[in-house]
C-alpha cells in the first residue's frame, strides 16, 4: 500500500515536470514575441540574445496605436468577424434545430452534404470567388469577405449546434408545443437559453476563424484601408526596413481579442470544439 | 391520412429551418465548384474574353509538369510529417493532461497547451521567422549546446526550409488534435483500467492494450481530418518561404495561388485546384467511413 502511494506521488512529480516542459514548448514563442515587442529594434538581433530587454520601451505599441492605417486593420477585422459570427450563429442555430428535431426526406443526404462541404479546399474556392466577386462588383468590399467567410464557418458551426441540440431532450420542446407554443417559441425561448454553452462555443469558433482568416482577405481586397489584421501583419513583413518590434507589438495587439475571448470562454469551448469533428 | 399530412407539414417546417444554410452553401460552395471545374477545361478563365474549349489539356500539362510533381511530393512530405508530429505531440500532451493531478493545475495546463491554436497564421509565421532567424534564439540555444554553427539559415536554405516549416506547423497545429484525443481519453470507461489493475497489468501494458485500442477510432478520424487540412495548406508556406528558396517548399496550395494570382493562368490553376480537391475527396470518403465506425 505504501509503495503504490510512493510510486503515484513520484509519477505525479514526473507528470508535473513534463507538463511544465510542454507548457514551455507551447508558451515560449508567444513569450518571445512579447519580450521582443518591449525593446528597441536594434536589440532584436543582438548576439548573444538577451532574455529581458536591456532598454525597456513601449514605443512599438504607441507606434501601432497612433497609426491610423494600423487602427483601420483592427476596425476592419472587428466589422468582418462580428458580422460573420452573428450571421453564422443565427443560420447554424436554425439548421442545427432542423437537423436535430425533425425527420425529413433527404436528411441523411443533406447532413452528408454539410459534412462534405468542409472538405472542399478553400484555395480551390478562391479562384471562382475572385471571378464572382469581380463580376458582382464586390471586389475590395466588406460584403465579399462576409459572404466568403460565412461559408468557411457555417458547416462546422452547423455540426456543433446539431450535436449540442441532440444532447437536450426532445420531450422538452414537445411539451412546450403541446402547451400551445409554436416551434419558433420552443426554439428561441426554451432551447436557445438551454444551449448557451453550445452557442458560446460556436460563437468563439466562428469569431476565431474569421478574425484569423488570411487567404480570402489577401485576394478579395486590395486597398490598404480594406485590409484585416492578418493581411496587415503580412504587409509589414513585406516591407524593406523590418521594424520587428513594431511587428511583434501589432501581433500581440492583433491576437489580444481572440486570446481574451478564448480565455473567457474556454470552459464551453473545449467540449464544443470537438463535437463537430468526432462523433461520440 | 391525417398523420401523413401532418408529417408532410412537419417536413416542410424542417426544410424552412434548414433552407438558409443549404441555400448559402449551394450558392457559395456548389456553384463555385462547378465554375472551377467547368473553367478548367477552357484556354483561360477570367483573363481571356473568349476562352476556347481545350478539354483535358491543362490536366495533361499539370501531371507532366516538373513543378507540379515537385509541389505534390513536397506536399506529401509536409503533410505526412505534420500529421505524425501532431498525433505524437497531441497524444503525449493529452495523456499528461488526463493524468489525475490537482484540478486547477490541470485546467491551467490545458488552457496553456491549447494556446498556439488561437493565433492567426500570420502571427505564427512572423514569430517563427524571428525564432528561426540566423541570429535568432533557436540558433543561439542550439549553438551553445554545440549542435550548429551560429548563423545557420532555416527558411532561407533549400535543405532546411521544409523541416523548418514542418516544425512551425507542428507548433501551430497540434492543439486541435490534442483536445480531440483528450476527449477520447476521457471517454474510456475507468472500469477497464480497474480490471487490468486487478489482473496485475503495469502502466505500459494498460496503455498498449487499453488506451490505444480504445482510442483507435478517434486517432483514425482525427488523423484523417488533419491530413485533409494540412494537405490543402497555403497560408503558412506563403507567409514564411513563399514556396522557396527555388521550389524547395513549393506545395500544391502555393503553386495554385501563384499560377492564378501571380501568373494569371486561372484555368491551369483551376485544373491543379480540381486535382487537389479530387484527391481530398478520396481522403474524405475514408474519413466519413471512419466516422461511421465510431457510431
Amino acid at each position: 500500500m505504501k509503495s503504490t502511494k510512493q510510486s503515484t506521488s513520484r509519477a505525479r512529480v514526473i507528470v508535473y515536470i513534463l507538463l511544465v516542459l510542454s507548457g514551455l514548448f507551447a508558451l515560449f514563442p508567444v513569450l518571445w514575441m512579447f519580450l521582443m515587442s518591449i525593446r528597441p529594434n536594434v536589440e532584436i538581433f543582438k548576439w548573444p540574445p538577451t532574455f529581458l530587454p536591456e532598454e525597456f520601451t513601449l514605443e512599438p505599441y504607441t507606434k501601432v496605436l497612433n497609426n491610423s492605417t494600423y487602427l483601420r486593420f483592427f476596425f476592419n477585422s472587428y466589422i468582418v468577424a462580428l458580422v460573420v459570427t452573428f450571421s453564422t450563429v443565427i443560420v447554424a442555430i436554425l439548421a442545427g434545430y432542423g437537423f436535430s428535431r425533425f425527420n425529413f426526406r433527404g436528411k441523411k443526404i443533406l447532413n452528408l452534404f454539410v459534412v462534405s462541404t468542409q472538405m472542399i479546399p478553400p484555395i480551390t474556392l478562391l479562384i471562382p470567388y475572385f471571378s464572382m466577386v469581380v463580376a458582382f462588383r464586390l471586389f475590395d468590399t466588406y460584403t465579399a469577405l462576409f459572404l466568403t467567410y460565412i461559408v468557411l464557418t457555417l458547416p462546422y458551426a452547423i455540426l456543433m449546434m446539431t450535436s449540442y441540440f441532440n444532447t437536450i431532450s426532445k420531450e422538452l420542446d414537445e411539451a412546450v408545443m403541446i402547451d400551445g407554443g409554436s416551434r419558433f417559441y420552443a426554439l428561441w425561448r426554451i432551447l436557445v437559453p438551454l444551449s448557451l454553452p453550445g452557442i458560446i462555443a460556436t460563437t468563439v469558433f466562428s469569431f476565431l476563424l474569421s478574425w484569423n482568416e488570411f487567404a480570402f482577405a489577401l485576394t478579395l481586397t486590395k486597398s490598404t484601408s480594406m485590409r484585416t489584421i492578418p493581411v496587415g501583419i503580412s504587409l509589414l513583413m513585406g516591407q524593406h526596413a523590418y521594424e520587428w518590434n513594431v511587428m511583434m507589438a501589432i501581433s500581440i495587439l492583433g491576437s489580444a481579442p481572440v486570446l481574451l475571448l478564448y480565455l473567457v470562454a474556454q470552459r464551453y469551448f473545449l467540449s464544443g470544439m470537438t463535437s463537430g469533428a468526432i462523433k461520440e | 391520412m391525417k398523420i401523413a399530412s401532418r408529417s408532410l407539414k412537419n417536413q416542410l417546417v424542417a426544410y424552412r429551418f434548414i433552407a438558409p444554410a443549404i441555400m448559402l452553401l449551394v450558392l457559395l460552395m456548389v456553384y463555385p465548384m462547378i465554375l472551377v471545374i467547368w473553367n478548367s477545361f477552357f484556354s483561360n478563365y477570367i483573363i481571356d474574353p473568349s476562352p476556347k474549349w481545350v478539354g483535358f489539356e491543362h490536366y495533361r500539362w499539370a501531371l507532366t509538369n516538373d513543378v507540379f510533381i515537385r509541389a505534390f511530393s513536397n506536399t506529401m512530405v509536409f503533410t505526412v510529417s505534420s500529421v505524425i508530429l501532431h498525433l505524437t505531440i497531441g497524444l503525449a500532451f493529452a495523456l499528461l493532461l488526463n493524468y489525475p493531478i490537482n484540478r486547477y493545475a490541470q485546467t491551467f495546463f490545458r488552457v496553456l497547451l491549447i494556446l498556439p491554436w488561437v493565433f492567426t497564421v500570420a502571427v505564427v509565421a512572423i514569430v517563427w521567422r524571428l525564432l528561426l532567424d540566423p541570429l535568432g534564439i533557436v540558433n543561439y540555444i542550439l549553438s551553445i549546446m554545440g549542435f550548429v554553427e551560429p548563423g545557420l539559415t532555416w527558411f532561407g536554405s533549400p535543405e532546411r526550409a521544409l523541416p523548418a516549416l514542418i516544425l512551425t506547423n507542428a507548433w501551430g497545429g497540434y492543439p486541435f488534435i490534442m483536445v480531440s484525443l483528450l476527449a477520447g481519453l476521457q471517454g474510456i470507461p475507468n472500469i477497464l483500467y480497474e480490471a487490468a489493475t486487478i489482473d496485475g497489468a503495469n502502466s505500459l501494458q494498460k496503455f498498449l492494450y487499453i488506451t490505444i485500442p480504445q482510442l483507435r477510432p478517434v486517432i483514425l478520424s482525427i488523423g484523417l481530418l488533419d491530413f485533409i487540412w494540412t494537405y490543402r495548406l497555403f497560408e503558412l508556406v506563403w507567409l514564411t518561404t513563399g514556396g522557396g528558396p527555388g521550389r524547395s517548399t513549393e506545395i500544391l496550395g502555393t503553386y495554385i495561388y501563384k499560377l492564378a494570382f501571380s501568373q494569371y493562368q486561372f484555368s491551369r490553376a483551376s485544373a491543379v485546384a480540381v486535382i487537389l480537391s479530387l484527391t481530398t475527396l478520396v481522403l474524405a470518403v475514408f474519413y466519413l467511413k471512419a466516422q461511421r465506425m465510431n457510431d
